[in-house]
C-alpha cells in the first residue's frame, strides 16, 4: 500500500480494477467421439470438467469436419441437459395417444418384447415390421431383421433420398453426399441442385467457402435462396420439380454445341453399347450381347465387336446389323436423337422451369466453356483397368452436387438420372475438378445384391434368405407373392415401386392399419417420429395408429418404440424402450452402413460412451442384441445357445463378421491390429480407435485418387480392402438396361407381369434414358385451385425433432413462418406477418407469413418440423412450437390425389413430399395469432422432470 | 425504449423536487419568496421527499441496488455518475439551508449561501439527468438539442406548480402564478417543438449503415436471430402504435399543459385559487408521467435496425 | 475505469473480421460462443423459461439474416452480430461505476461483473446491441473476445482464438490485431473493403465486416464461348465418322 496515493486507494475501493484469470484450466479430461446432433457424423472432442461437460468442439484431425462443428454440434450440452429425456421403460396404460404410461422395470420390458416377438417368429416372421428412422446402425438393425426372418425392414431412406441413391447407384455406382462429392479443391464451376443445409453440412460449408476464396464460381439451382444458395455467386430460383427438364435442356444445348466428351464416354461408359431396336419384341431396348453375354459395339469396319475388348475402335453413331438380322444402334445415338429434340430447347422449357431461356443457354455455354477450355491436366501417372499407363490425369472442372430438393419428387429418380447423364456427357465423373467418388464407392454398376423376402425366403423360425433391402435387376427380382401381390408391408419392390431400394417407411402405418397386403402383429420402430414430423398426412396417421377393430382391439395390434426423448411417437406406442443420448453409448459409423469415407480413401468411426447413464435407460443397440440372443437368432448366439455378444453392441462391433475378415469396423483388424479393411477381429480394436480420436482413415496413394472406376491400382486395392468384390472395371451406365426390363414387362413380355392398372405407369416411367414429366400432384390437382408449390427445408441450427428439446436451439427456431415471394404476396393482397390459411388437396393449416425476395414466385416454403405437438418434448403447453409453429406435413397426402398409389416416385417409391401444391389465403382477423391445426395436449410420463425456470448451466465451472 | 416505471417516476419526481429546491434555495435568500420557517419546512420537505423518492425509485431499476454507492465514482465520464454525485451533493447544502431556515429562521449568510448552492447543484442534477439521455447517440429521439431544454422546462414547471400551491398559505403569489403561466407556455412550446423534431428529423443510421450492406439495393431483415423476444427486444424494442401515441400526446397536452395553464390562470384570477392550484399540480403530475412514459416509448434504438425496424 | 485508454498509432486492437461473403448462417458461432462462455469468464449465461413460452437467454453472439437487393437479384445475407470492441465505446464512458472498461493492452471492452450495478445504461449506449443483461445475477454481460481463451496457456497455441472463430465452418470469422496495419486481418480489410457498422455514430468499431462480393455474370464469362453449332437435317452427322477407343 505504500506509495499509493489516497486517490488510488479510493479508486481501488470504489471501482476496483478487475482481475482476470486469462489462463483458467480448460478441462479435466478430453474424450473423442462422434457427434449425433444431425446425420453428419463429425468428429468431436468433449471437454469434461468437474464431472460434467465443459464444452464440445470439433476434432481437428477428423476427416469429416477438420475441427469445425455446426450450430447444433456446439449445442450438444443442451441435448444432454434436456428434460425431455426418457428415464425408464414405459408401458402404455391409457389409450394410444393419451400419453398415459406405467413405468416398468427393464426385466418386464424385455420379457414383454420377447413374448411378442418370439410368438411372431415362431408363427410368421413377416408379421413383425421393424423400421428405424435416422438410425446410424442400419447395418446392424438390418442384419437383426434378416436374422429374425422378416422382410419388413427399412430405415427412413424411402422418404429421404432414395431417388438420389438409386439413380446414382444404377448409373454411376455412386451418388451424392456419402457416395461422392464435387472435387472441392479443383472445381472451377460448381452447380448445386436442391441442396438444403443439412446433409453433409460441415464438409460442404468448409469446402464452399474455400472454393469461393480461391475464386471458383458456384451456382445454386434452388427455389429458395438461403444458406448455401445465399452465398452462391449466382442463384437460379427454379420452380420445384422442374430440375430434370432444366438439366435435359442443358444437355440439349451441350449436344448442339458438341460439348460432349466422346473419349470419356467411349472409355468409361456404355455410350457405344448397341441397343437392340426391335419394337414389339421381348428384347427391344436391351443391349445386344454376344453368346458370352458381353455387350457389343459397332467397330470401325461397321461390324460388331465385344464392348469389353481392350483396343476396339468404336462408333458412337451408326447402325449395326446383328447376327440374327435385328437392328441395333449405340446408346449415344439414342441420346443425341432424344435430347436434340426441340422439346428440350431452352425456349421450350423456360416457362415450365421458371427460368428465362437465355439464362439456360448462357449457363450451358459456360458449363461447356469451363469443361472443355479450362480442362485440368494433373501430372499424376496412373494405369487404367487394361494396364495402359497414362502420364496425366485429365479433368473437366465442372463440379456438381445435388440433394433432396431434386430427390423428393415423383420425378426425382429420372431427374437424378438426368443429372448424372449431364455429368457423364461432360466427362466429369471422378476426374480432377469434376465430381469424385467417396470410398467405398464406386460400386459395381448396376449394383447388387438383390433384395430378399420372396415367399420362399421367409420361413417361420428362420432367418431371411438374404438382406431385406437390395437392388432388383428386373421384374424377376421383385418381392411379390405367387399372385404378383406385394409381399412387404410397405409394398417396396412391388410393381408400385420396383426399385424401392431403401424401403417405403412412409407407407408403413397406412398399410399396417389397412391390413394391406396383410395384417401385421407388431410394429417395432426406432428413432422415427411417425406420429408427427416423419409422417405425411400427420393427422390421419395419428388416427390410424389409434384406430380400432370392431372388437375394440387396435388395428395395429402392438407397437414397440425406442427413443431417447419424449417425442410425439412415444405417446402412440404400447411398449417404450428408452434409449441413451449419443454421449452415453457405443456406436459405429460403418462402411457397411452409410459410410464417412472420403475421396482419398475409406474411413469409419465410433462413438464411445463418455458419460455414465444417470437414469434407467439402455442403448437401443444393446437391447436389440440382447433380444436377439434371447430369441435365439442364430448370429446372436453361440453354438451352446449363450449370448454371442454379452457386452452388447461394443462386443458386436469388435467381433461380428459379416463376411470372413469383414466387420463393422475396417480399421486395425487382425489379431495384431495391423490389417486394414479385411482381417480377423481384433479384441483391442475399439481401443485403437479411441487412441486415434475415434476414427480410422485410410489414405489412398495419389495415383488412385481419380478414375477409380477404371483405375487398375485402385480397383485392386479396393478388393484388398474389402470395399468391392472384384476388380473388374466399372462401366458407367448412361442407359440403364434393368429399367428397360421393367418396361418390357409392362409391354406384356416375360413371365412377371404388372397389374394392368400399373402397366402404363411402368411403361412411361421406366425409361432407360432420363425423361422428365410433371410431378404427379401438380398433374393431378387443379393447378388453378392450387397454384403454388410448397416445400420445406431444415434450418442449419435445427435438425428435425432433435432441436426443440434443446434450450439453446429452440431459442433460435421456436416457431416458423411461411415464406412467400414478395411479388406473389402483393398480387394476393398479403402482407408481412399476415396469418394465412394454406390449403392443399389433402388438408389445410394456418400459418404466419414472411415475405422475401429470394424465393421462386410460384413457391412458398418453411423451416421443417419446428411445429410440435403440445405436451410432447416436455415443453410447456404454451410454447411457441405449439402456438405459432406449424407442420407442412398435414397438407401432404400419403397417396396421390386421384390414385390409390403412394404419393411417391413410381420407380423407387421415394415419398414425393416436395410435389405439394397449395393455395394461400388470408385468415380472418379473429384467427390471427395462432397456428392450426392444434391437437389435444399429450400427457407425459411421471418420471419426466419438472422443467427449470432458469437454466444456469456452467455456473459452477467458472 | 421500454418505459420502466421506476425511471419515469424518478425523473419526474426528482425533477419537480430539485426545481422546488432550486426555486426556494435561490429565491428565498434573495427575498423573492417568504422566509417564514413554516413555508421553509413545507417546501423543503416536499422537495426533499420528491427528490429522495425519485432517487430511491431509480435504484429499483438496478439489477444490484446494494451496489448503488459505486455509481458515484465515474463522474469524469458518466452523466449518470454525475447525476448521482450532484443529487447527493445537493442534499448537503440543502440540509444546512433547511436547518438554518426552518430551525434558526435564517435565510441569509451561510444558510442563504447554502440555499443558493443547493439550488445550483439541483440545477446541475437536472441537467445531468437530461444529459444522460441527450448523450445517447443510438437514440435519435434523445440525442437532440430539445431534450435538455425540455427537461429543464418541465422540471421548472412542476416546481413552480408545487410552489403555487404551497406558497399561498404565506403569501399571495401573483408574480409566481404569472411566471408559472409563462413557464407552462414555454414548456408546452418546447415539448411541441421536441415532438415536431422527432416526427420529422430522420436518423442518420439505417439498416444499410447498420449492416454495411446496400450495394445491391435496399436491405431488409429476413429472419431475426431468435424467434422469441430477447433482452434487447424487451429493453429496446418497445413499440407504440401511432394511434396510441397520438392519444397519449393529447393527454400530455391537456393534462400536462392545458389544464395546469387554465387552472393557474384561474388561480391568478382568484377563482377557487387553492383548488385550482391543486388541480394544476395533480393534472400536471399525470401529464408529466405520461410525457415521460412517452419520452421512452417513442424513443427508438438503433439496435432495432437489426430486428426489422426500417427506421429509428 | 471508464476513462478510455490513450490511443496511439499501432496500439494493439484485438478484434474480429467477419466475411459476409461466405457466412451461410449456420449459427455455429452463436452456439459455440454460448457454450464456451457458459463455463467461461462470464459464466453462467443463463436462459430464462428455457422450456416454455418466450424463452430467452444471454447470448454474446447472434446471427441475423437480411436480404439485400430486390427481386431475382436479391441476395440473402447472414449477419453475425457481437461486440465490436469499439475505439470510442460509449458503453464504457456512460458506466457510472467503472464496471465497464476498455483494456489498454489490447482494446478489449469488458464488464467487471463484481462492481456492475445493473443500471443497463451501457446497453442503451451501445448502438449495436452487444450488451446482454443477466437478469438472474442483475449484472450486464458481454462478449469478452474469449479473454479466457486467447491468452490461455492451457490451450494449444492455434486454439488461442475466440470460440466463434475456432468453430466457424466457413472460415467467415477472422481474429487478429486490427491496430497493426500489416496483420492478416488488416490486410484482409484493406483488400476487401471492410466496413465499419454505423460509422456515422463515431464509435469507431474495431471489428470489421467484409461485404458480399458481386457475382460474376455468366454472360460476361462466357461471351467468347462458341455458340451452338447449327444442326442440319441429320442431327447426328457430325459424329458419324468419329472413331473412339476404350
Amino acid at each position: 500500500m505504500n506509495g499509493m496515493s489516497w486517490r488510488q486507494r479510493l479508486r481501488d475501493y470504489w471501482s476496483p480494477t478487475e482481475v482476470i484469470d486469462t489462463s483458467p484450466r480448460v478441462s479435466d479430461e478430453v474424450k473423442y467421439t462422434t457427434c449425433y446432433m444431425c446425420a453428419g457424423r463429425c468428429g468431436i472432442k468433449v471437454h469434461l470438467k468437474d464431472g460434467g461437460i465443459r464444452y464440445i468442439e470439433g476434432n481437428p484431425r477428423h476427416p469429416v469436419n477438420h475441427g469445425v462443428i455446426c450450430g447444433k454440434g456446439a449445442a450438444g450440452i443442451m441435448h444432454q441437459q434436456s428434460p425431455a429425456k426418457l428415464r425408464k421403460p414405459l408401458m402404455r396404460v391409457g389409450e394410444r395417444g393419451s400419453g398415459e404410461f406405467r413405468e416398468i422395470e427393464w426385466d418386464e420390458a424385455i420379457a414383454t418384447a420377447l413374448e411378442w416377438l418370439s410368438r411372431i417368429r415362431a408363427d410368421d416372421p413377416k408379421k413383425l415390421a421393424f423400421f428405424t428412422g435416422r438410425d446410424q446402425s442400419q447395418s446392424m438393425t438390418g442384419f437383426w431383421a434378416t436374422q429374425f426372418g422378416t422382410p419388413n425392414f427399412a430405415a427412413h431412406g424411402g422418404f429421404c433420398s432414395v431417388n438420389m441413391a438409386a439413380a446414382g447407384m444404377y448409373t454411376i455406382g455412386g451418388s451424392f453426399w456419402e457416395f461422392g462429392e464435387p472435387d472441392w479443391e479443383r472445381t472451377k464451376l460448381l452447380l448445386m441442385f436442391g441442396v438444403a443445409e443439412d446433409h453433409d453440412s460441415n464438409p460442404i460449408k468448409i469446402s464452399l467457402s474455400a472454393m469461393k476464396r480461391r475464386g471458383a464460381k458456384s451456382i445454386s439451382i434452388n427455389p429458395v435462396r438461403t444458406g448455401y444458395s445465399a452465398i452462391a455467386d449466382e442463384w437460379i430460383g427454379i420452380r420445384p420439380g422442374t430440375d430434370g427438364l432444366f438439366v435435359l435442356s442443358l444437355i440439349h444445348e451441350l449436344l448442339r454445341a458438341d460439348r460432349v466428351d466422346l473419349d470419356y464416354l467411349a472409355r468409361y461408359t456404355n455410350a457405344a453399347w448397341l441397343v437392340i431396336q426391335a419394337p414389339g419384341t421381348a428384347e427391344d431396348g436391351l443391349f445386344a450381347r454376344d453368346d458370352k453375354g458381353s455387350p457389343l459395339v459397332l467397330d470401325k469396319k461397321g461390324a460388331v465387336a465385344s464392348a469389353l475388348a481392350v483396343d476396339v475402335e468404336m462408333r458412337m453413331v451408326g447402325e449395326a446389323k446383328l447376327a440374327d438380322g435385328r437392328r441395333a444402334v449405340p446408346v449415344f445415338q439414342l441420346i443425341a436423337e432424344r435430347y436434340l429434340d426441340p422439346q428440350y430447347a431452352p425456349e421450350a422449357v423456360a416457362a415450365t422451369c421458371g427460368v428465362p431461356a437465355a439464362r439456360i443457354s448462357e449457363l450451358a455455354a459456360e458449363i461447356g466453356r469451363v469443361a472443355f477450355e479450362e480442362a485440368i491436366e494433373l501430372p499424376v501417372p496412373w494405369t487404367d483397368w487394361a494396364g495402359r499407363r497414362h502420364e496425366t490425369m485429365r479433368g473437366r472442372p465442372v463440379g456438381m452436387h445435388a440433394m433432396r430438393g431434386i430427390s423428393a419428387h415423383s420425378n426425382g429418380f429420372q431427374t437424378c438420372r438426368a443429372l448424372h447423364l449431364l455429368q457423364l456427357l461432360l466427362g466429369t465423373v471422378d476426374v480432377p475438378g469434376g465430381w469424385r467418388y467417396k470410398a467405398p464407392h464406386p460400386k459395381p454398376c448396376p449394383p447388387g445384391p438383390k433384395p430378399a423376402g420372396k415367399p420362399g425366403q421367409v420361413d417361420a423360425g428362420k432367418p431371411l434368405a438374404g438382406a431385406p433391402l437390395g437392388y432388383p435387376m428386373g421384374p424377376e427380382d421383385l418381392i411379390l407373392d405367387a399372385d404378383g401381390n406385394p409381399q412387404r408391408i410397405d409394398k417396396a419392390f412391388s410393381w408400385e415401386a420396383p426399385l424401392a431400394n431403401h424401403g417405403m417407411m412412409h407407407m408403413l402405418i397406412k398399410n399396417a392399419w389397412a391390413g394391406d397386403p396383410y395384417k401385421i402383429d407388431t410394429l417395432f420402430m426406432y428413432m422415427a417420429n411417425m406420429a408427427w414430423n416423419s409422417a405425411m398426412n400427420t393427422a390421419e396417421t395419428m388416427r390410424m395408429l389409434t384406430d380400432k377393430e370392431a372388437d375394440g382391439s387396435y388395428k395395429i395390434p402392438r407397437i414397440i418404440y425406442s427413443d431417447a426423448f419424449y417425442s410425439e411417437m412415444v405417446a402412440y406406442a404400447d411398449l417404450i424402450l428408452p434409449d441413451t443420448t449419443y454421449l452415453e453409448r457405443w456406436d459405429c459409423i460403418s462402411i457397411l452402413d452409410r459410410p464417412i469415407g472420403k475421396v482419398d480413401g475409406p474411413a469409419d468411426s465410433i462413438r464411445q460412451s463418455i458419460l455414465a447413464v444417470d437414469r434407467d435407460v439402455r442403448p437401443f443397440q444393446d437391447v436389440l442384441i440382447d433380444l436377439g440372443a434371447r430369441l435365439g437368432l442364430p448370429a446372436f448366439v453361440n453354438p451352446d445357445g449363450s449370448a454371442r455378444y454379452p457386452a452388447g453392441y461394443k462386443d458386436y462391433l469388435t467381433y461380428h463378421e459379416r463376411a470372413p475378415g469383414i466387420g463393422p469396423l475396417a480399421g486395425w483388424r487382425g489379431v495384431d491390429g495391423e490389417s486394414h479393411g479385411k482381417g480377423a477381429p481384433n479384441p483391442n480394436q475399439l481401443q485403437r480407435y479411441i487412441d486415434n480420436g475415434c476414427f480410422w482413415k485410410y489414405e489412398l496413394p495419389e495415383e488412385q485418387h481419380y478414375y477409380k472406376h477404371a483405375n487398375r491400382a485402385y480397383l485392386d486395392n479396393a478388393v484388398a480392402l474389402g470395399l468391392i468384390g472384384n476388380a473388374d472395371p466399372i462401366v458407367l451406365q448412361l442407359y440403364v438396361e434393368p429399367l428397360q426390363k421393367f418396361r418390357l414387362a409392362a409391354q406384356g413380355h416375360g413371365a412377371h407381369q404388372p397389374p394392368d392398372r400399373l402397366r402404363a405407369r411402368i411403361k412411361t416411367h421406366f425409361d432407360p434414358l432420363p425423361i422428365w414429366y410433371p410431378p404427379f400432384e401438380g398433374a393431378q390437382v387443379d393447378t388453378e385451385a392450387f397454384p403454388l408449390n410448397a416445400v420445406t427445408q431444415r434450418p442449419m441450427p435445427m435438425y428435425h425433432s432433435w432441436g426443440s428439446l434443446n434450450a439453446w436451439l429452440r431459442q433460435i427456431h421456436g416457431a416458423n413462418r411461411l415464406f412467400i415471394n414478395r411479388m406473389t404476396a402483393n398480387s394476393l393482397g398479403l402482407q408481412d406477418d399476415d396469418w394465412v390459411w394454406v390449403t392443399s388437396h389433402a388438408g389445410r393449416i394456418r400459418a404466419q407469413l414472411k415475405l422475401m425476395d429470394g424465393v421462386n414466385p410460384n413457391t412458398v416454403w418453411t423451416w421443417n418440423a419446428i411445429g410440435k405437438r403440445a405436451g410432447a418434448w416436455n415443453l410447456a403447453a404454451n410454447s411457441p412450437e405449439f402456438a405459432r409453429g406449424f407442420l407442412l406435413n398435414h397438407l401432404i397426402g400419403e397417396t396421390l390425389p386421384d390414385a390409390p398409389e403412394s404419393n411417391a416416385d413410381p420407380v423407387t417409391g421415394q415419398a414425393a413430399w416436395y410435389d405439394l401444391r397449395v393455395r394461400v389465403e388470408k385468415a380472418p382477423a379473429a384467427e390471427a395469432g395462432e397456428s392450426a391445426p392444434h391437437f389435444a395436449v399429450l400427457g407425459h410420463p411421471a418420471s419426466l422432470p419438472k422443467t427449470p425456470d432458469i437454466l444456469r448451466y456452467g455456473w459452477n465451472k467458472r | 425504449m421500454h418505459p420502466a416505471l421506476s425511471i419515469v417516476f424518478f425523473t419526474t419526481a426528482s425533477g419537480a423536487g430539485f426545481a422546488l429546491l432550486t426555486l426556494t434555495g435561490i429565491a428565498v435568500p434573495l427575498g423573492l419568496l417568504p422566509s417564514n420557517p413554516g413555508f421553509g419546512a413545507l417546501t423543503l420537505m416536499t422537495a426533499g421527499l420528491l427528490a429522495v423518492a425519485g432517487l430511491l425509485s431509480s435504484t429499483l431499476h438496478l439489477g444490484r441496488p446494494e451496489r448503488a454507492w459505486r455509481a458515484f465514482s465515474q463522474w469524469k465520464t458518466s452523466w449518470l455518475s454525475r447525476e448521482g454525485v450532484l443529487s447527493v451533493a445537493a442534499f448537503i447544502p440543502a440540509a444546512v439551508f433547511a436547518v438554518g431556515w426552518v430551525i434558526f429562521g435564517r435565510v441569509g449568510g451561510v444558510s442563504g449561501l447554502c440555499g443558493v448552492l443547493a439550488g445550483a447543484l439541483a440545477v446541475g442534477a437536472v441537467y445531468c439527468t437530461a444529459m444522460i439521455y441527450r448523450s445517447l447517440k443510438p437514440i435519435r429521439q434523445w440525442h437532440n438539442r430539445w431534450v435538455v431544454p425540455n427537461y429543464f422546462a418541465l422540471a421548472l414547471m412542476s416546481g413552480l406548480l408545487l410552489l403555487d400551491l404551497i406558497v399561498r398559505f404565506w403569501a399571495r403569489p401573483v408574480a409566481i402564478l404569472a411566471l408559472t403561466i409563462v413557464v407552462i407556455a414555454v414548456a408546452w412550446w418546447l415539448k411541441e417543438s421536441y415532438w415536431r423534431f422527432i416526427d420529422t428529423a430522420s436518423a442518420p443510421s439505417t439498416v444499410a449503415s447498420a449492416t454495411g450492406l446496400g450495394r445491391r439495393g435496399p436491405v431488409r431483415m429476413l429472419e431475426p436471430p431468435n424467434t422469441e423476444e430477447n433482452y434487447l427486444l424487451k429493453e429496446m424494442g418497445f413499440r407504440i402504435a401511432r394511434k396510441h401515441r397520438l392519444r397519449l400526446r393529447l393527454v400530455v397536452r391537456v393534462a400536462g399543459f392545458a389544464v395546469p395553464l387554465l387552472a393557474t390562470l384561474a388561480a391568478l384570477m382568484g377563482l377557487l385559487p387553492l383548488l385550482a392550484a391543486l388541480l394544476a399540480i395533480l393534472s400536471a403530475a399525470l401529464g408529466l408521467v405520461v410525457e415521460r412514459w412517452l419520452f421512452f416509448a417513442e424513443a427508438k434504438h438503433t439496435v432495432m435496425l437489426y430486428y426489422g425496424a426500417e427506421t429509428v | 475505469m471508464t476513462d478510455l485508454p490513450a490511443q496511439y498509432p499501432g496500439a494493439k486492437k484485438l478484434g474480429l473480421v467477419i466475411d459476409l461473403d461466405v457466412c451461410v448462417g449456420c449459427h455455429a458461432c452463436a452456439t459455440a460462443c454460448k457454450e464456451w462462455n457458459s463455463g467461461g469468464h462470464s459464466a453462467p449465461l443463463p436462459d430464462f423459461n428455457p422450456y416454455g413460452e418466450g424463452a430467452w437467454g444471454v447470448w454474446f453472439n447472434r446471427v441475423h439474416s437480411f436480404e439485400e437487393g430486390e427481386g431475382e437479384d436479391a441476395r440473402t445475407v447472414h449477419f453475425p452480430r457481437s461486440c465490436l470492441h469499439c475505439d470510442e465505446p460509449a458503453c464504457v464512458t456512460v458506466c457510472p461505476t467503472g464496471a465497464s472498461y476498455k483494456r489498454a493492452e489490447d482494446g478489449i471492452v469488458l464488464v467487471n461483473a463484481d462492481i456492475c450495478i445493473g443500471c443497463k445504461l451501457c446497453s442503451w449506449a451501445c448502438p449495436y446491441g452487444a450488451r446482454e443483461f443477466d437478469q438472474d445475477e442483475g449484472v450486464m454481460k458481454k462478449c469478452t473476445l474469449c479473454i479466457d481463451r486467447i491468452y490461455n496457456e492451457n490451450l494449444a497455441e492455434d486454439e488461442r482464438v475466440p470460440a466463434c472463430v475456432m468453430v466457424c465452418p466457413t472460415n467467415a470469422r477472422h481474429y487478429g490485431d486490427l491496430g497493426d496495419p500489416n496483420s492478416a486481418v488488416s490486410e484482409m480489410v484493406a483488400a476487401r473493403g471492410g466496413k465499419d457498422l454505423m460509422p456515422e455514430l463515431g464509435y469507431r468499431p474495431v471489428n470489421k465486416y467484409l461485404p458480399p462480393r458481386h457475382a460474376r455474370s455468366v454472360t460476361a464469362a462466357s461471351a467468347e464461348a462458341p455458340a451452338a453449332v447449327p444442326i442440319g437435317d441429320n442431327k447426328l452427322l457430325r459424329w458419324v465418322d468419329r472413331l473412339l477407343s476404350r
